[in-house]
């Protein structure tokens, strides 16, 4: 008999029973991975990528869940026939694992060196040992002045900073496997690539197996050696990563590699080829929030600079990307569009006029000729108002537009043009899905014939193949429609296929802007190049 | 946190005052002293006299005026029951009500938080079922009817407790057993909820992936996340009673703070109840801080906001 595998899973199937029955999450799924392999589990969400990881871990609770059939064999031990005892002393020693969202997986009331240190102390380290290894490890996974650090929270590190944190305590103890599910689906992107090369250097280093849950292709692409792409709680294709991207079996695999960003051409404006005529300028906008002046001190009031000098003008059927990281000013920017918020110094024009100096009325007119998305459908959609009452709420509020007993029809045609059913019109919005859901954002945008619209985040909530369905109908109706959009973004790759002009901005400042082909193909700034070089576009390993 | 304090005792000092302007005009609404502690059939001449003694022939404004005056010094006028400074009287009442307060907040704490982690490690389990049953009936069963049946059932039927009064620690029994009853029953939802909620977080995820104990689960890494709503509401719950456990002590005739206001309205003894408002008032504010000195001890998060 040969070695056996470090972790094999074998015909695993699991069910958890809900109000409206008994959902198979996982449904006689087999994988394995070996020392020193990684092995990436892909998939979108509810596809049951984790649940298998999971259960690895007996983080599944059963009841309510049920593991039905099937083996956990960690170096031809079942894991699943041993002691919860004994798989508590597996756990953090043999196998780690780290999770998605690295703030909400870290305690917030105690000190990260502590923290590192439990993992430690649970399986019978001396205190003083953990307390100095803690801090090495800190200095290992990049965190400066660990010794200072270790005494800090959670809160007061960056995204990035608390991943690699999750990363020190996962491997303090050296384990043979570690599992990361989504382990960057929660960073910028920058930081991202940062945090996948760590994890790659430390397996290098300790030759340990790795296990990468992830919904994201280019996360496979950098760092698996095999993977198993899963539908429906099903493992749909697996093989080496370079086969399976390559020449893809099945076709949800297809449309999966297909939906991603960045594979098709830049969109050429052609309405600027035929003389540009500016819609939306923004001129030298400006935004400071002011903190509180203190009482009895002479020290000048602190400020922020969330937008410092912003320009950019946005001609009639154009599309403008505008990409930055989380806390780059680019929602500032957004909700000064909006009418949210007012900047601090500078002009906003549309159609020639200032936005900022317009009477209530004139106000009024223009906002209906400027329409939202946001990022998360769910909130901004009200759960207690039906389709119908939604995508029409606009001709309410803006009487005179479109009489009444034409809502009705107005609504179903709106609903086609997005690609539902008339009939959608009686349900509620939690009776959709994420994709529905923004669609239905959408209808209720074009309800009053906007000519700008403006996506903040727009697609970053959803799965990758829903995002391209939600751009492609975006695209469609800039044909159909004329329609000008400014979308945020915080993801090059997607802006690069729908926008026709790009902004990059970085800490509050316009650091790059042009037409797109000219921002990817020769980009300037340090900043737009970083972030190229981390976004996930490959074209040479994914032009299939 | 000096800078706090400082802040929050500005603030406090601001609701104090208005809260004894209101008490001193609101105490006049009810009649004048004179109507009880004279005979009926008491002379023209001797309600001027008593008037005049306890300075309540002046216009209201001047009576508020030297109340005011009065302090600043530190004097809160005499009492017309007792005829002792109203001080004395509100401070020999208070450390009884005190101490109620500072034996029952304990027992409550330490139950509930008990009882509502060990509920919330397997929700809808046996335990969980009939510990939110029984701390259902507990935070709604009122206290009068409790403090009766206990008196009933402990005090006439099996003779084993004092029906009322203080003396020995078996008078403190009862009080301090009905007491307890509805903050529990509170406490034990507060923290129930509050630990199922922690108890699904991420965090805990991660401490079971580490190899982290179940005990240590439950009682490092969720207990102190789900401590600042317990927080809120014990500390609330203490203040209730600081502020006189007024059904309590006149059931059991203990001579606390509570019954002792209730006492001095019935009376028209204002300058006891001016008094006996400001101890609780001030015993509540110190009450406020150390909760929020709580909190920032609990929470980092708050430390360093």
């Amino acid at each position: 008999m040969s070695e056996p595998r470090l972790l094999e899973v074998k015909n695993l199937s699991i069910q958890f029973p809900t109000r409206k029955g008994i959902v198979h999450a996982v449904n006689d799924v087999s994988w394995s991975v070996d020392q020193g392999e990684t092995l990436a589990i892909l998939g979108e969400s509810g596809s049951g990528k984790s649940v298998s990881a999971s259960a690895v871990m007996n983080l599944i609770d059963t009841p309510p869940a049920v593991i039905s059939s099937g083996q956990i064999l960690f170096r031809g031990r079942d894991l699943l026939q041993a002691s919860v005892e004994q798989r508590r002393l597996v756990n953090g020693k043999n196998i780690s694992m780290i999770f998605q969202d690295p703030l909400a997986a870290l305690n917030p009331v105690y000190p990260v060196g502590w923290q590192i240190a439990e993992t430690m102390l649970v399986h019978g380290i001396a205190p003083d040992t953990a307390r100095r290894r803690a801090i090495d490890l800190l200095g290992r996974v990049g965190i400066s002045d660990p010794e200072r650090r270790a005494q800090d929270y959670p809160h007061q590190f960056s995204g990035g900073q608390r991943q690699r944190i999750m990363i020190a305590s996962a491997i303090a103890l050296q384990p043979d496997l570690l599992i990361a599910d989504e382990p960057t689906s929660a960073l910028d992107v920058t930081v991202q690539a940062q945090v996948l090369d760590l994890m790659k250097e430390l397996q290098r280093e300790s030759g340990m197996g790795m296990v990468i849950i992830t919904h994201d292709l280019g996360v496979v692409e950098k760092v698996a050696d095999k993977v198993v792409v899963m539908q429906a709680g099903r493992i749909v294709e697996a093989g080496e990563v370079a086969k399976v991207l390559s020449q893809p079996s099945n076709p949800y695999t297809q449309r999966l590699l297909d939906a991603v960003p960045g594979r098709h051409g830049f969109s050429v404006n052609k309405a600027a080829e035929a003389g540009p005529t500016p819609l939306l300028e923004v001129r030298n906008v400006s935004k400071v929030y002011f903190g509180r002046l203190k009482l009895f001190s002479s020290a000048p009031q602190p400020q922020v600079r969330a937008v410092d000098d912003a320009s950019f003008t946005l001609s009639m059927g154009e599309t403008l990307g505008i990409v930055g990281e989380s806390g780059s000013g680019k929602s500032t920017l957004a909700r000064m569009l909006l009418g949210l918020d007012v900047p601090t110094a500078g002009s906003i024009d549309f159609d020639g006029k200032d936005l900022l100096k317009l009477s209530a009325a004139e106000t009024f007119k223009v906002r209906r000729r400027m329409q939202f998305v946001f990022q998360d459908p769910t909130a901004s959609l009200n759960p207690r108002m039906t389709v119908q009452q939604i995508v029409s709420e606009p001709w309410a509020i803006h009487a005179g537009v479109l009489p009444k007993q034409q809502w009705g029809q107005r609504v179903a045609e709106l609903l086609h043009k997005v690609g539902l059913l008339p009939e959608h019109a009686e349900r509620y919005p939690h009776q959709f899905s994420g994709g529905q859901r923004q669609r239905i954002a959408i209808a209720r945008s074009l309800a009053l014939q906007p000519e700008l619209i403006v996506c903040d985040e727009a697609v970053s909530a959803l799965d990758v193949s829903i995002q391209a369905q939600i751009i492609d109908l975006l695209k469609e109706l800039r044909r159909e429609m004329g329609l000008s959009y400014v979308f945020i973004a915080h993801d090059l790759a997607l802006v690069r296929d729908f926008a026709t002009s790009v902004v990059v901005m970085y800490q509050g400042r316009i650091v790059e802007q042009g037409p797109t082909e000219q921002v990817y193909g020769n980009p300037q700034h340090d900043y737009t190049r970083r972030l190229l070089a981390a976004s996930k576009v490959h074209p040479g390993a994914l032009a299939a | 946190m000096g800078n706090f304090i400082y802040k929050r005792s500005l603030q406090s000092l601001l609701s104090l005052a208005l809260l004894i302007i209101l008490v001193f005009f609101l105490a006049r609404l009810t009649g004048s002293p004179a109507d009880l502690y004279l005979p009926l059939d008491a002379t023209e001449e001797m309600r001027d006299q008593f008037n005049q003694r306890f300075g309540f022939d002046d216009p209201v404004y001047v009576q508020f005026g030297r109340f005011v005056v009065g302090l600043l010094q530190f004097d809160l006028g005499e009492s017309i029951q007792y005829s002792k400074p109203a001080v004395q009287v509100v401070l020999q009442a208070f450390p009884t009500t005190l101490m109620l307060a500072a034996i029952t907040m304990p027992i409550v704490i330490a139950v509930a938080i008990v009882t509502g982690s060990l509920a919330a490690f397997r929700p809808g389990g046996m335990f969980d079922r009939i510990a939110s049953l029984i701390s259902l009936i507990g935070a709604s069963t009122p206290n009068f009817w409790i403090a009766i049946v206990g008196v009933i059932v402990f005090a006439v039927w099996l003779r084993v407790l004092p029906t009322s009064g203080t003396g020995t620690p078996w008078h403190w029994v009862l009080p301090i057993a009905v007491l307890c009853l509805r903050p529990t029953g509170v406490l034990v939802q507060v923290v129930r909820s509050s630990m199922i909620t922690a108890l699904s977080s991420a965090y805990v995820k991660t401490a079971r992936a580490k190899g982290v104990r179940s005990r240590a689960i439950v009682f490092v890494h969720a207990l102190r996340n789900a401590l600042l709503p317990v927080i809120t509401v014990a500390s609330d719950q203490a203040a209730g009673i600081v502020n006189g456990a007024v059904i309590v002590e006149t059931v059991f005739g203990f001579p606390g703070i509570g019954k002792l206001m209730i006492d001095s309205v019935l009376l028209r003894d204002f300058a006891v109840i001016q008094a006996a408002v400001l101890v609780t008032a001030l015993a509540v504010f110190i009450i406020n801080i150390v909760v929020d000195i709580t909190y920032a001890l609990v929470d980092p998060r708050i430390r360093h906001s």
